[in-house]
């Protein structure tokens, strides 16, 4: 059971954020961040369903779209910074940046774990992870040392997207446990080398490090910000209104 | 006798196309991992380009309908990540295939297929598809796209 619910952590978070990235969808700054934008996305998604996949074979009577389709808000065990939505270019170029940079080191480890499925899943998905990284990282470079107004755009987009990261880096007791048993990632060692890609990235972007503050959380245990009930609607609402529609 | 079978499956799929880059086939492209016979069923094993490419689900309808037309009916196909998809798995003639189609083959080093020069600028890291980005010749000027390597 415990399996279960990590799984569909992994998979809420690449969904969720999957969905929030389509919508840039003919809503890029250029043709190229567009299609950027949603290759991204796509990659998500396609991540999201490998997790789901297994959640439902673990599960034994739901199937993945169950999974992504038809559950609520507080049973979504996603990382907030992945609902949060979308604001400007910048602020969207930040919570990629942030995000993908954990994700990259999670991955990196959970393609190490004793459970055969989730670290297969793990080393496919990092190799798509780091190209994100990349991209994401030439982007705050390009934007922070870019003008004036950039420079300052951006660092209020970090300013503000900042208290979404400490929930990264916690553990709770399900997690602990699988630690334990080495299937899951002990992300709260993740954040050292996470540090010193932000910090090295953000030096480079002639950007300023928030300082840590009261960091926002509860992802994990089902209690989201209020995007995320708007965004599962719209994501949710042909299966939901017609259930037997076939694509 | 089953050895024959098994490679005269193998010659069936090098004959499907990839849907998206028709010049070369699903088998070339590396995406058709193993096949095997087991219990009168033939298994096939597939694994995605990128986990969301699209094509996934026209690859498994493009095998089913390859085999069906030519006279098999007890297969399965299942889709594996391990190992996962490599740029790697693609032989120098495939390669060479898609340069001569248009498409700077996966490397280190982008070759126009227009000019073969060595010469270019990065457009875009994404392309039309997963696993293509955009650049420009700086001798002959053309845009082309480029396998990503992975």
């Amino acid at each position: 059971m415990s399996l279960l619910n990590y799984t569909l952590r992994i998979g809420d978070s690449s969904l969720i954020l999957a969905q929030r990235l389509a919508e840039w969808c003919t809503n890029g700054p250029t043709l190229e961040e567009d299609i950027a934008l949603t290759n991204i996305s796509l990659d998500l998604f396609g991540q999201a369903n490998g997790f789901l996949e297994y959640a439902a074979t673990l599960d034994g009577v739901k199937t993945a779209d169950d999974f992504a389709f038809k559950r609520n808000e507080n049973q979504y065990y996603n990382f907030l910074i992945t609902e949060i939505e979308n604001g400007h270019f910048g602020d969207t170029i930040i919570r990629q940046f942030l995000f993908s940079a954990y994700l990259y080191l999670f991955f990196q480890k959970l393609a190490t774990s004793k459970d055969e499925v989730l670290s297969a899943l793990a080393a496919k998905s990092l190799k798509e992870i780091k190209y994100h990284l990349k991209h994401c990282s030439s982007w705050v470079i390009r934007l922070g040392d870019g003008t004036n107004e950039s420079n300052e755009k951006i660092q209020s987009s970090i300013n503000k997207i900042w208290e979404y990261t400490g929930e990264l880096f916690e553990l709770d007791q399900i997690e602990k446990d699988l630690v334990k048993k080495e299937i899951a990632v002990n992300r709260e060692a993740l954040k050292f080398e996470w540090d010193q890609i932000i910090n090295t990235t953000l030096n480079q972007a002639k950007l300023m490090r928030p300082k840590d503050q009261v960091m926002k959380t509860g992802g994990s245990k089902g209690i989201h910000t209020k995007h995320l009930e708007l965004l599962l609607k719209e994501m949710q609402f042909i299966p939901r209104k017609y259930p037997d529609a076939k694509w | 006798m089953q050895n024959g079978e098994i490679e005269h499956i193998w010659k069936l799929l090098n004959s499907v196309p990839d849907p998206e880059i028709p010049v070369i086939s699903i088998v070339e492209l590396g995406v058709v991992r193993e096949i095997k016979k087991t219990d009168n069923y033939i298994n096939i094993l597939i694994t995605p380009t990128y986990s969301g490419c699209p094509a996934v689900k026209t690859f498994t309808d493009d095998i089913k309908e390859c085999l069906k037309m030519n006279g098999f009916s007890n297969f399965k196909i299942k889709l594996t990540y391990d190992p996962p998809w490599t740029t790697d798995w693609m032989s120098s003639q495939t390669k060479q295939k898609l340069l001569d189609y248009g498409i700077s083959p996966p490397s280190n080093q982008t070759v126009c297929p227009q000019c073969k020069s060595t010469n270019s600028i990065l457009v875009s890291e994404f392309g039309a598809t997963a696993c293509k980005s955009l650049y420009k010749c700086k001798d002959c000027l053309e845009p082309f796209e480029h396998f990503k390597c992975i």
